[in-house]
């Protein structure tokens, strides 16, 4: 015992989920090693029996309704990171299911995918219980890294290797900015803890508004806002595409939850600054989103491009402030969340030529040959575009509503006109699905029962949060009701 | 429990659920299903005739359901005298167009029964909604089933029109929710109550000016589209021309009134003084379309394009008889509506009778069709007369009506206006001449079969109210009187301005 040393409490129970998460990565990386060697598909069984426990154990800790502390207020347990706990347990456990007959189809099966899954969501759900900018960055660090080697998973395949390089490098550069944020706000206020940086900041210090600055960046690069986004495109082509419904919902999410939580909490006192800044990238990011997305003839990319709309409009809600508009964020990274795992894990489950159909092209006369996979693909697109009754479009008039509430009624005239043009695109598919005739072999469907389930369970969520949305809404304006207290 | 407008409602999407359970292997199934269950609605929705109460101007068969109270949203519905007309004429041209594709839509008919009912689950949603918020579910709703019939059961240039229709659309709504949410929280900020529901933000007086004027723009820009009104047109021949004719016949028929009726139930009583600001642009507008539309029919050589030009020239009419915003004027307009329903859709569905029988709409391509169908060249004439305003038909008793509204607001608008219907003398009577009389010039023309019962069965209906509305219009204009009168007193009583009587 060092003498005048005391050991901080240690509260794992705070970290449960996030635990259980890491826990079953490292059981799934110990069975990886034992017989069979085969086949991996237990892995995914195993990963997904531990995301459910998970799952399970953050909503007991939602019903005890406990707050809690630990690590010196480094991890935080409330509300706000449970309410995210559980959409990105959700992601992940779509995914999972998803993966299962995906990699087995496409050669990538390997045990180290699902470890290296578990690894990143649990870096994912610390992102929402960071209480601390250093851990922001280890969990971003966490999640990120395991990203990087699951975009790269098919070895033989070169636009998967390239992805994977280009997520690193460019992430890695992204990561420094967001490290050269942190460093000139601790100089700033003397603290990366978020409630003594608030205490701490004083309005109008260049240092901090600076490190602002440099944090947006780092975050601007992993919600994929605009001017940054450049790597978003080639990342979710090259990487499978149960990874890239992972990057493009599970990471959204959690960056988005550390961005909220940094702004709202530690950088209040600034709010007026990140408020004008953010205004400027919602527009452009969407404006910019949605064009580039017109042109788009690869299915994965314009998804792509399509998300990176999405969180023009999120950063809405950012822009319009208070309980409203955070809330309405949350709401509307659930109903986005559930909508775009759905779409790409139907992408995913169709193939021409032995390849992953990706081209708009392959999908003419879907809806003859398929009609159930077709139309539930097209729900989820008629989500995206925010037609009710589904999900999307609960979720933009909250998102516009509290930006209107909030007095932003330019940027929501920029955002609905935006989403008007982005119908064009969205539509498009279902042109090709069902009023185009294939040319040669059309689309082959795989039959996956996990697949088929998790759409299932996707297409069920987006139903439901459109026409019953009150409750889930009342629930995420709970959740960030304690951040801005 | 359930009440009877929420039924008649949503009686075609579970019925449309259930038609989806039907296996693919079962032929005819799905079209009598669908058949079926159109018709139930269309009973479901008579007892709403029976049992109106056609004295008072409060909304009837009410029913408010709690949906997402924190927002203010409640499912709210009921009907007054504009949308009782309205929700029957949705209720009666449904089963009509499901059987006018009993052969036409062989391709594919489970799916396009399923989305015929789902379009009029939406259709009577728009008609019966007292909540913005739901009206909007509703409008945007009915937007995908409708580019569904165009783009796979269109003509060839299908995606084309089905794309544009659902663009031109979309951007109309965009703004148009911007409003809503503005309003919402104009009203919530000044009265402290956050809420959409429609009856409580009609009774508050919105503030004149701005604010008022740029919200009056946005609805109108969304339903001006959809009515459509001049220059706002350009959607409206194409959609018409690709879409198959059972499309054609509720795009005519119940979509275009939704412009109309938007007009009525959203622009008027909440932005009372814009409406009245901005009435004289709308009247020079109608009055363009009215003599635009029929002018561009005269030279169409294409049967549904010529009925496509002529229903910018109608619901010129509407929208004259509605700015006119005087008694007569107002419930000619209403009346004007359902006619309008009626004899295009009737036009519609005949032209596609002759489009199965030669695979052809143009009009050089027929002549002396009264030698070889004599059934279908007199009903034919019937709906021509009924769409060319002949007295004894309900064509004249709209036109009558708006005219003499709108000669009390400016005599040259209406003597204007009045050139459309001359006009519509000429392109339509033209248009029977060159197809039914004379020699017959085509040899393809000579084996031409008459009405089979199943054309007789959907037209005898249509005739009938075509000549009971044109014989006895008080049995319909009684039924919105009382709301008309009730709706110009709100305007006047909203109005900062007085309204010119």
């Amino acid at each position: 015992m060092i003498p005048g040393f005391t050991p901080p409490p240690v509260a794992l129970w705070v970290l449960l989920p996030a635990l259980i998460v890491l826990g079953t990565g490292g059981l799934v990386l110990v069975l990886d090693l034992l017989p069979p060697r085969e086949s991996k598909a237990h892995l995914g069984g195993v990963a997904l029996a531990g995301i459910l426990v998970a799952l399970g154990a953050a909503l007991a800790l939602w019903l005890r309704g406990g707050d809690g502390r630990a690590f010196r207020d480094m991890v935080l347990l409330d509300g706000y990171a449970l309410f995210f706990d559980l959409l990105i347990c959700y992601a992940a456990a779509l995914v999972v299911m998803l993966s299962m007959d995906y990699l087995s189809r496409t050669g990538g099966e390997s045990g180290e995918y699902y470890a290296l899954l578990l690894f990143s969501t649990a870096g994912m759900m610390l992102m929402a219980s960071a209480g601390d900018l250093i851990v922001v960055f280890l969990s971003l660090e966490l999640m990120s890294l395991s990203l990087y080697v699951l975009a790269g998973l098919f070895k033989t395949r070169l636009s998967s290797g390239e992805a994977s390089m280009k997520y690193f490098l460019l992430g890695a550069f992204a990561t420094a900015f967001l490290l050269y944020g942190i460093a000139l706000v601790y100089g700033a206020t003397g603290s990366t803890n978020l409630d003594r940086i608030a205490a701490a900041s004083r309005g109008g210090d260049p240092l901090l508004l600076v490190g602002l600055g440099l944090l947006l960046v780092g975050f601007g690069f992993k919600i994929s806002s605009v001017p940054f986004h450049m790597w978003a495109p080639d990342v979710y082509e090259g990487a499978p595409t149960t990874i890239t419904a992972l990057i493009a919902t599970g990471s959204k999410a959690a960056a988005f939850a550390a961005l909220i939580r940094v702004l709202v909490v530690g950088l209040r006192g600034a709010q007026p600054d990140w408020s004008a800044l953010l205004w400027g990238l919602a527009a452009l990011t969407m404006t910019v989103g949605n064009v580039v997305a017109l042109a788009q003839s690869n299915l994965k990319r314009m998804l792509a491009y399509s998300s990176i709309a999405h969180v023009g409009y999120m950063l809405m809600g950012l822009v319009a402030g208070g309980t409203a508009g955070a809330g309405a964020v949350l709401f509307y990274l659930l109903a986005y969340t559930f909508t775009t795992v759905g779409a790409f894990g139907a992408i995913g489950l169709c193939a021409r030529a032995g390849e992953e159909a990706v081209e708009t092209g392959d999908y003419a006369g879907l809806a003859r040959r398929h009609p159930v996979l077709a139309a539930t693909l097209a729900l989820f697109l008629l989500s995206l575009i925010g037609i009710p009754p589904l999900a999307g479009f609960v979720a933009k008039f909250y998102l516009f509503g509290s930006a209107v509430r909030a007095g932003y009624l330019w940027l929501t005239v920029i955002a609905v006109l935006n989403s008007a043009v982005a119908a064009y695109y969205y539509l498009r598919v279902i042109v090709y699905m069902y009023m185009r005739e294939p040319e040669g072999d059309g689309v082959a469907v795989a039959s996956s029962l996990a697949g088929g389930l998790a759409l299932t369970i996707a297409l069920v969520g987006i139903v439901l949060l459109g026409v019953m949305p009150a409750p889930f809404a009342d629930l995420a304006q709970a959740a960030v009701a304690p951040l801005l207290r | 429990m359930i009440g009877l407008l929420t039924t008649v409602t949503f009686v075609p999407a579970v019925g449309a659920l259930l038609v989806a359970l039907v296996p693919r292997r079962r032929g005819t199934a799905h079209r009598a299903a669908g058949l079926a269950v159109a018709l139930l609605a269309l009973a479901a929705s008579l007892p709403l005739w029976a049992r109106f109460d056609a004295d008072t101007p409060d909304f009837q068969f009410e029913e408010t359901y709690r949906w997402m109270p924190s927002l203010g949203v409640s499912f709210h519905v009921g009907i007054d005298g504009i949308s009782l007309l309205l929700v029957l004429l949705t209720t009666l041209l449904t089963p009509i167009a499901l059987a006018s594709a009993w052969h036409a839509i062989e391709d594919r008919a489970k799916e396009f029964v399923i989305t015929m009912l789902l379009l009029e689950t939406g259709m009577l949603g728009v008609f019966v909604s007292l909540d913005l918020f739901l009206f909007f579910v509703f409008w945007e709703a009915m937007l995908i089933p409708m580019y569904l019939i165009i783009g796979v059961w269109g003509g060839g240039q299908r995606v084309y029109a089905a794309v544009k229709f659902v663009l031109y659309t979309m951007l109309g709504s965009a703004l148009m929710l911007v409003a809503i949410l503005a309003l919402y929280h104009q009203h919530g900020a000044a009265t402290g109550t956050y809420t959409f529901d429609l009856p409580t933000l009609a009774r508050w007086v919105l503030p004149p000016g701005l604010g008022q004027n740029l919200m009056f723009l946005a609805f109108a820009l969304a339903f001006a589209i959809k009515v459509p009104l001049f220059p706002f047109h350009t959607w409206l021949p194409d959609a018409h021309v690709e879409a198959p004719t059972a499309g054609s016949v509720i795009l005519a028929g119940v979509l275009l009134k939704m412009g109309t009726y938007g007009f009525l139930r959203f622009c008027l009583p909440l932005f009372p003084d814009a409406t009245l600001r901005f009435a004289p642009v709308v009247l020079a507008l109608a009055v363009v379309g009215i003599v635009y539309g029929a002018w561009v029919s005269t030279v169409q050589p294409d049967l549904k394009k010529l009925v496509a030009y002529s229903s910018v020239s109608h619901l010129g009419f509407v929208m004259l008889g509605i700015f006119a915003l005087n008694q007569q004027g107002l419930v000619g307009g209403v009346i004007q509506m359902i006619n309008h329903g009626l004899s295009t859709g009737a036009l519609f569905l005949m032209v596609g009778m002759i489009y199965e029988r030669r695979h052809t709409r143009l009009i050089a391509e027929f002549g002396g069709l009264w030698k070889v169908v004599p059934a279908f060249s007199v009903l034919f004439l019937v709906v021509v007369l009924s769409s060319l305003g002949l007295p004894g038909l309900n064509g004249f008793v709209g036109e009558f009506l708006v005219l003499v509204g709108a000669f009390q607001v400016n005599p040259w608008v209406a003597a204007l206006a009045t050139t459309g219907i001359i006009f519509a003398a000429v392109y339509l009577l033209w248009m029977y001449q060159r197809v039914v009389f004379g020699e017959v010039t085509q040899e393809a023309n000579r084996r031409l079969a008459d009405l089979s019962p199943r054309e007789w069965a959907l037209l005898v209906p249509i005739v009938a109210l075509i000549v009971w509305i044109g014989v006895y219009p008080a049995a319909f204009t009684g039924k919105t009187e009382a709301t008309i009168a009730a709706l110009l007193a709100q305007v006047e009583s909203k109005a900062s301005v007085a309204l010119a009587r």
